[in-house]
């Protein structure tokens, strides 16, 4: 939107521009779009098009000349810099100056120059791949040489005639006016878009859908007038004038969207509306997010902190020096240095200008290089959790995905999980189980079985990978196929696999691609009893048809199955193609209208790798006659529902004739679903013979037992939205020719819409009955959808139809009166029966949810599922335990007691109702409307805290986001949402952490989210191991760096006392401000990337120790004082071990300070080293080089320049130390004498009262096989006398504490429920 | 960061193997091969570094490793405490204040008046010999030679010779860069302006006869400073080079006059001048004034008997509450007495090996109940 005022500014700045808008106020709000072609010959002039953005595309900040000041300019948006150029600043101002002013700089300049060169470089790789993109070809229609030429992407203009080949990307985005497809359509892939892998039809824009020849740009003479651009990638609407005057509407099925990818349309021409940054894709375009971790915000705390502690030790100082001028009177000692106009300063103006010059000195109190730090730091940690292999899911190449990079701390703070269940827990992969039709249940046992078969296999697969063997490639479906395949398109990634994985992860693998096309999903056994009654019904039809009954005669639940299943096929978005090629449409062309039942045929498109079974391809894409869209206008309804249409209805008895291909070809026809319920159930009529062999814009064709292949007219589809939960078609019945609406959708909206029961006793009983095996379904975990269908007759369509069709070419408010006129639509419906559907868990999910909870997390899961279905996933994920009490909040009665509350809970509980202490919450969406009022949202949270578990059914996107705020915001708790669908997108960007997963249900919860997963059970690590590490890590190195700069400054404050609280160093000024910057930066930025507190692998067997980063163990608000008396107490160490060893010598200056600068390096050094949990190389190498970067750096520069480093000057003081024994005397003892307390307290703690995590470190160190027994005895939860005899003492600590804590997650949850 | 941004820029470029329907035709194998290996382009690399798996070692401060540890370090610095105790205790120290507070106090009377060059002198008696070689200095308490402001007043480039900052000093050494007519100072600034001017001969009075004792000034100063730091500028005679420059104001004499007797112990590399201008760490300080020469009967040192120095007293301490002295003393290997750093080994190794058996003790506390 803010492009919007951007280009109005832009507009007016330009006199025609103005003019322009003075004559069409409209303008503002739309754009139009000319034809460049009729402009060219004024070279952009008078171009209407001018204003609008080209092509060119260029996501840098900078350029060679802005990089500079604006690059300064946002890093000065950080506080910490502006502090530091302050003081910087600050020294060259003689009066208070304690450094060389430039010297001064160093740090600042440093710090800002290395932030400038990460962007500098990141703007590089961008300017690089923005060059790439630019450079891409594309064809461009021009007008000199009345032909398409290539040009570069960055060429195209708003108004230019493109034309795309098949596999190529859209450069911009475009309305499509011609393409090569008979049917006037166009498929695209939006992968890069927003993910979804199955491909969109695209349609001409309508008034160039009757075009028989070739697109010819020349003959355009249409305005086209549309949005502003928008983000919105569903949202398109305008429309094009033709010169004729006629409008015709635009809709989003119009507009081929930048960065999409054609398929299976070989050539597609269409004109540029929106170029470069105005197209959706670069609109949706945001950058990586930025959040403030927990950490982060306690930090600050503490920088806060450390700012007062300067200021006051300033302050003391100051006063102190105000004194110690005051003693002196007006005596002034020959040591007194007047000011430069040669006046006495005051005691108090001295004062008040050291306290100036010693917030210079203390400057590095507060840490310059922490930010710095930290960011390198995090950007390592980001590094590592991309690079884990264990994170890495191989079946789709894809591994974590780090969107947010300064929250990786976080993930080892979690204390709330909030995951989305569809596509979270479960794979997301629907598979058939059972149905009911018109109350007559099928429960499809063979079905089961073979599920369960299935599963068998995977485990014996998987064990015989475990033996090793490699098994011969089975991956039958895509093998063969694969040399030709390679090529054709990413889909054909399954070929590499070698069939030595278990059937379902290749089954996941290729349903990637083809959209949810598993043998699992795919092969549905039917069930017998079912399957003869479809035989039955559809001889019976075939008969009648044959000798011209009725079909009305059909006994009614015969009538009811063959709906049921043609609602089954025909009721949803599926699109087939084949395998063969597996993006390119499988069309079926109907020889002609009066053939519409006989003379089917398939025609492939002119592929040279169409294996082409069939005799009867038309050769010619012209010689078919025109189809008939949907209905669009009122008289298009006239014409085609005029007394002619017995003709072309006319029952002519089917051929057979296509049919043997067909059958050879059926097993390889493959359906690409938007949802994978859709698939799932046309796969499943497909069982039953009734397969959907086509889909065109206008009509579907199915196949049929003994009817063969109808044609059923598709009038509308009203899409599935989520707030109506259903959708419908409407087509015309080839049988009956009865106008009919199919309607598939949740049981709770579609019960509701039934006719009532009145009407018949029969539906009475159905509707009765069909609930009944609804609620077992859902017992069983299924997801239920109900069919029902409904007879239009032709005035009420024709009434219906005005009203729909106002609504459809309404430009405002389009969306409302659509849902509107679907409302009307669906009503008094005819219930038909209901399916089951199984979603099945994911891999490991029980595992992650038992071990996530045994870290500590609380897991809800907010589902818009049903209750029943909702509670039994859960019951299979372990996320409830049958020994659970269940707490189920329902409401029905809006006016009353908010909860009503019911306690089903099992037999055993309710036998010993006080022993109860595990209860499991269950709510749905209407209660937790209630549940989320301010008035009883804190009782609402009292249960909620009081269970162990907590599911939230059928609740909106808003409710899922609205528990999420409220959870974190009123527990003040850490909280991670996790989802994989776009319903969950509120939620996660809500939660501390919103994590994505990155499967079926495309990008949309993976672009909201601060990490994207592969699959759920990555979560374990990522929160066990690499959460529990960034955190540590994280929370020690910035411990650490306040101790390190509080130390260091501390030496030079306790010297104040011994130099009349002058401002003056013994620390030489060069190593005072390096000291930070380079002696002591490497080690810590290595301990803070690599260190290990614990093993992965314990910290996966023993997720307790999650708790440790959840309560903030690392870095509590007192360990930041701690840290700073132990940082105090260093100091006094290395400042008067040396005050006393050289006291009454005739030591120098920096021949004294420069021992105390060594060896305060010394103690940080070692100091890092005691905090140092393992040692790799790099921790040894950065040490050493840390030293030796010292002595080299004090050698140089005391060797080099006699009279230069004004005003220190410490000329060939290093070499003379390092001759002194007493040098090397003092540097023994000091670092050791400094260390003491801190490494006795750690040794003591290490033995006496060890911290779990110290415990898990102890476990890493035991030989494999004890660790194991370890473990595996904590797991069963065996009491102490089973213990084994351990080799140290503390295994025996751990082993009691282990014991202890497991009996406090048992314990936990105590009942407080009070209403 | 860098990977995201990536991520990012890459959705909209088209990976090389999507080629059009045109080239479909036919599949060559260096096609299939670039597909297989980018297949798994977003595989992590199995390296130790990035699985985190590196060899490491990780120390666990457990009782086993700490208290031997303790024992050992421990009993290590009670060795060297030992030692270095020993050490110090045989080296010999002799302090005189000469301030001249006291009523009672030689220079008294010159500590009172504004007299230049008053003239005191302080005896002593050594009973043994005062074993060389033994080292003269002077001490100040109480004077802040680490003063800032102090310390930054000089002029580095003058100091080493450079003739351009005769004429003029550089503005840290103001206000003592120019005096009243506007004429540079130099040397410059206030550590120069404030140096110690008081003089010390000392003389030994066997069986009636006065002995002078036998000082030597040379390479007192470091060698780095008199031969690198500090330079005269390169013009003879010296005197020249200072022409148009006044003398600091509290100076008695020019830089070029400071040792009549020596010439090249004149103008910046004047060893008292050096040992002044390398500033003190501490308000109690001492600096190296002579050396006793060991030549004839100072061969091994002071002999005992009694001595007098005789003191030029001008330096004026009182105004600060300073105190003036003399020290005699000779060194070890270690520097001069100081008995410090062998007491601090001594506690720090008894604290290791205290702490190293209460933990030992605490160890077999908790340990063995839970062993049984």
């Amino acid at each position: 939107m803010a492009r919007h005022s951007e280009e109005d500014a832009g507009m007016a700045k330009a006199p025609p521009a103005a003019r322009q808008r003075k004559k069409k106020p409209k303008e503002n709000k739309t754009r139009t779009v000319h034809a460049n072609i009729l402009h060219d010959c004024a070279k952009g002039e008078e171009n209407p098009n001018r204003h609008y953005a080209n092509n060119k595309i260029k996501t840098t900040k900078y350029t060679v000349l802005s990089f500079l000041p604006k690059n300064l300019f946002e890093q000065f948006h950080r506080f910490a810099n502006v502090y530091f150029v302050f003081i910087a600043l600050l020294n060259f101002v003689p009066v208070v100056n304690a450094f060389q002013p430039e010297l001064a700089l160093a740090p600042v300049v440093f710090i800002l120059s290395v932030t400038a060169i990460k962007d500098l470089w990141e703007d590089y790789r961008r300017h690089r791949s923005d060059k790439e993109i630019n450079h891409m070809d594309c064809l461009v229609y021009s007008r000199a040489e009345r032909r398409y030429v290539e040009k570069y992407w960055k060429e195209v203009r708003v108004g230019d005639f493109i034309r795309l080949r098949c596999n190529e990307l859209l450069p911009a985005d475009v309305l499509l006016l011609s393409s090569s497809d008979p049917d006037r359509l166009c498929h695209i892939e939006t992968a890069t878009l927003d993910g979804e892998t199955n491909l969109k039809q695209r349609q001409v824009v309508r008034s160039f859908y009757d075009l028989d020849c070739e697109f010819d740009p020349l003959k355009y003479n249409s305005i086209i007038e549309c949005e502003k651009p928008n983000n919105d990638l569903n949202r398109f609407r305008g429309y094009i004038i033709h010169r004729s005057g006629r409008r015709d509407a635009l809709y989003k099925e119009n507009l081929l969207l930048r960065g999409c990818t054609i398929r299976n349309t070989e050539e597609a021409v269409g004109i540029v509306i929106y170029a470069g940054h105005e197209t959706k894709a670069m609109l949706n375009n945001n950058g990586p997010r930025y959040k403030r971790s927990k950490l982060e915000r306690q930090m600050n705390v503490d920088v806060f902190w450390c700012v007062i502690i300067l200021l006051v030790m300033c302050l003391f100082a100051a006063v102190g020096h105000g004194l110690w001028m005051f003693q002196y009177g007006d005596n002034r000692p020959v040591f007194d240095v007047l000011s430069p106009e040669g006046t006495n300063l005051s005691p108090i103006m001295s004062a008040i200008y050291l306290f100036l010059t010693m917030i210079i000195v203390f400057q590095v109190l507060i840490p310059i290089s922490l930010f710095v730090s930290i960011e390198i730091v995090k950007i390592c940690q980001v590094y590592f959790i991309h690079q884990d292999m264990d994170l890495y899911d191989e079946e789709t190449d894809s591994h974590l995905q780090c969107r947010a990079l300064n929250i990786t701390e976080d993930l080892g703070q979690m204390q709330y999980i909030f995951s989305d269940k569809t596509g979270t827990l479960t794979e997301n992969k629907m598979v058939f189980r059972r149905c009911t039709v018109a109350g007559v249940e099928y429960s499809h046992d063979a079905n089961a079985r073979r599920l369960a078969m299935y599963q068998e296999m995977d485990s014996e697969e998987e064990e015989c990978m475990s033996h090793g063997g490699t098994l011969p490639r089975r991956d039958s479906v895509t093998s063969h196929q694969s040399a030709r395949v390679v090529l054709r398109s990413q889909s054909t990634k399954s070929h590499r696999r070698t069939g030595s994985r278990a059937e379902a992860k290749r089954a996941s693998i290729l349903s990637k691609h083809t959209a949810f096309s598993s043998p699992m999903e795919k092969d549905i056994t039917p069930d017998p009893k079912l399957l003869d009654k479809v035989n039955d019904c559809s001889s019976q039809m075939d008969f009648m048809r044959f000798h011209s009954q009725p079909m009305s005669q059909l006994p009614s639940d015969l009538s009811d199955i063959i709906d049921f299943f043609i609602a089954l096929t025909i009721c949803n978005t599926v699109v087939v193609s084949s395998p063969n090629q597996p993006r390119h449409k499988v069309t079926l062309t109907c020889s002609g209208q009066k053939h519409q039942f006989g003379q089917t045929s398939v025609r492939s498109k002119r592929d040279h790798l169409w294996t082409g079974l069939h005799n009867d391809v038309l050769p010619q894409l012209h010689s078919r006659l025109p189809l008939k869209s949907p209905v669009k206008t009122i008289e298009d309804f006239i014409k085609r529902f005029t007394p002619s249409l017995e003709q072309v209805f006319s029952p002519i008895p089917p051929s057979y004739d296509g049919k043997a291909s067909w059958n050879l070809e059926e097993g390889e026809l493959r359906y690409e679903a938007e949802s994978p319920d859709e698939a799932a159930l046309v796969y499943a009529a497909r069982a039953y013979k009734c397969s959907l062999v086509g889909r065109l814009p206008d009509q579907v064709i199915v196949e049929l037992p003994h009817l063969g292949k109808l044609s059923f007219e598709l009038l509308h589809t009203l899409g599935f939205d989520s707030t109506r939960k259903r959708m419908s078609v409407v087509v015309r019945h080839p049988l009956t020719d009865q106008i009919t609406v199919y309607t598939k959708g949740a049981d709770s909206v579609i019960m509701d819409l039934i006719k009532p029961p009145d009407t018949g006793k029969r539906q009475k009983k159905i509707v009765c009955r069909t609930q009944h095996y609804l609620n077992l379904y859902a017992a069983d975990g299924l997801r239920t959808l109900c069919i029902a269908k409904k007879i239009l007759s032709k005035e009420e369509y024709a009434c219906w139809l005005q009203r729909h069709l106002a609504a459809e070419t309404a430009i405002q408010g389009r969306e409302e009166l659509l849902f509107e006129s679907a409302l009307r639509l669906e009503t008094n419906l005819h219930l038909l029966g209901a399916t089951g559907i199984e979603d099945r868990l994911q891999d490991g999910v029980p595992e992650t949810i038992a071990s996530l909870r045994k870290a500590g997390l609380q897991i809800w899961v907010l589902t818009g599922d049903k209750q029943e279905t909702a509670v039994n996933i859960a019951y299979a994920c372990k996320l409830l335990d049958p020994e659970e009490e269940l707490l189920t909040l329902n409401t029905f009665n809006t006016n009353f007691s908010p909860f009503d509350i019911y306690s089903s809970s099992s037999p055993s509980s309710q036998s010993t109702p006080f022993l109860v202490h595990r209860l499991g919450l269950v709510i749905d969406g209407r209660t937790l409307a209630y549940a989320l009022d301010k008035s009883l949202e804190d009782k609402f949270l009292a249960v909620a805290r009081s269970c162990r578990s907590v599911l939230c059914c059928r609740s909106t996107p808003l409710q899922k986001s609205m528990v999420v705020k409220l959870v974190r915001n009123k527990l003040k708790v850490m909280t991670l949402a996790i989802g994989d669908g776009a319903n969950d997108v509120s939620m996660i960007q809500v939660a501390d952490v919103g994590v994505g997963i990155s499967g079926q249900e495309g990008m949309q919860a993976v672009m909201a989210s601060d990490f994207a997963l592969p699959r759920f059970r990555y979560l374990q690590k990522l929160l066990l191991v690499h959460g529990h590490w960034c955190y540590s890590r994280l929370a020690n190195m910035i411990l650490y760096f306040f101790y390190k700069n509080a130390m260091f400054v501390a030496l030079i404050f306790w010297y104040q006392f011994y130099c009349g609280f002058s401002g003056s160093a013994m620390i030489d000024q060069w190593y005072l401000i390096f000291f930070n910057l380079m002696f002591s930066a490497f080690p810590q930025l290595i301990t803070g990337t690599l260190d290990k507190d614990v093993s992965a692998e314990t910290l996966q067997q023993l997720p307790q120790l999650y708790v440790n980063g959840q309560n903030s163990e690392e870095y509590k608000p007192y360990m930041f004082w701690m840290n700073m008396i132990d940082a105090f107490y260093q100091s006094l160490v290395c400042f008067f071990i040396p005050y006393f060893a050289y006291a009454d010598s005739d030591v120098d200056l920096f021949t004294w300070g420069t021992p105390i600068t060594t060896l305060a390096l010394f103690t940080i050094l070692l100091h890092l080293g005691t905090e140092t949990k393992t040692w790799t190389w790099m921790n040894w190498m950065s040490i050493a080089f840390s030293i030796a970067l010292f002595f080299t750096v004090a050698l140089c520069y005391n060797a080099s320049c006699p009279a230069c480093y004004s005003p220190s000057n410490p000329y060939w003081t290093m070499q003379r130390l390092l001759q002194e024994p007493l040098f090397y005397l003092l540097c023994f003892i000091t670092p050791i004498a400094a260390l003491l307390p801190r490494f006795f307290y750690r040794a003591c703690q290490g033995t006496l009262f060890p911290s779990p995590v110290q415990l898990g470190r102890q476990l890493d160190k035991l030989p494999a096989d004890i660790r194991r027994n370890i473990l595996s005895l904590s797991r069963v939860k065996v009491g102490s006398p089973l213990c084994p005899k351990l080799p140290f003492l503390s295994l025996a600590k751990l082993w009691s504490w282990l014991d202890a804590h497991f009996l406090l997650v048992a314990g936990s949850g105590n009942i407080e429920v009070c209403f | 960061m860098f990977r995201v941004s990536v991520l990012q820029t890459t959705d909209v470029i088209p990976s090389k193997e999507k080629s059009r329907c045109g080239r479909v035709g036919g599949v060559s194998r260096s096609e299939k091969m670039v597909k297989q290996e980018s297949e798994s382009a977003n595989r992590p690399d199995n390296t130790a570094f990035t699985q985190q798996r590196l060899p490491a070692w990780q120390p666990i401060l457990s009782a086993g490793i700490v208290i031997p540890g303790f024992v050992l370090i421990g009993l290590a610095f009670i060795g060297i405490g030992v030692a270095l105790l020993v050490t110090s205790r045989s080296i010999q120290v002799l302090e005189l204040d000469y301030t001249g507070d006291g009523n009672g106090s030689p220079c008294s009377s010159c500590s009172q008046s504004t007299t230049v060059n008053c003239k005191c002198s302080l005896n002593f008696t050594l009973d043994t010999l005062f074993q060389g070689p033994v080292f003269f200095y002077y001490g100040l308490s109480n004077y802040f030679q680490n003063y800032r402001r102090y310390g930054a007043s000089k002029d580095d480039n003058q100091l080493y010779g450079d003739l351009s900052y005769f004429t003029s000093p550089s503005s840290s050494c103001s206000p003592y860069d120019y005096d009243g007519s506007k004429n540079p100072i130099v040397p410059c600034g206030s550590i120069a302006n404030s140096m110690f001017n008081d003089t010390f001969t000392l003389t030994r009075t066997v069986s009636g006869k006065t002995d002078s004792v036998p000082l030597d000034g040379k390479g007192i100063a470091w060698w780095t400073d008199y031969n690198v730091k500090y330079r005269n500028p390169s013009v003879t005679p010296l005197k020249n080079a200072f022409n148009g420059t006044v003398k600091p104001i509290d100076w008695a004499k020019p830089a070029y006059e400071l040792d009549t007797s020596d010439a090249s112990n004149n103008g910046f590399v004047n060893q008292d001048f050096l040992v002044w201008m390398r500033r003190a760490a501490l308000p109690n300080f001492r600096k190296l004034y002579r050396r006793i020469d060991a030549s004839g009967d100072y061969q091994n040192g002071l002999p005992a008997g009694n001595y007098t120095i005789d003191i030029t007293y001008n330096y004026p301490v009182r105004v600060f509450n300073g105190a003036k002295k003399v020290v005699f003393s000779n060194v070890s290997w270690m520097g001069g007495k100081n008995e410090f750093l062998g007491i601090a080994y001594l506690v720090i190794g008894s604290l290791c090996v205290v702490m190293s058996v209460v933990m030992l003790i605490v160890y077999a506390k908790f340990k063995f109940p839970d062993e049984e």
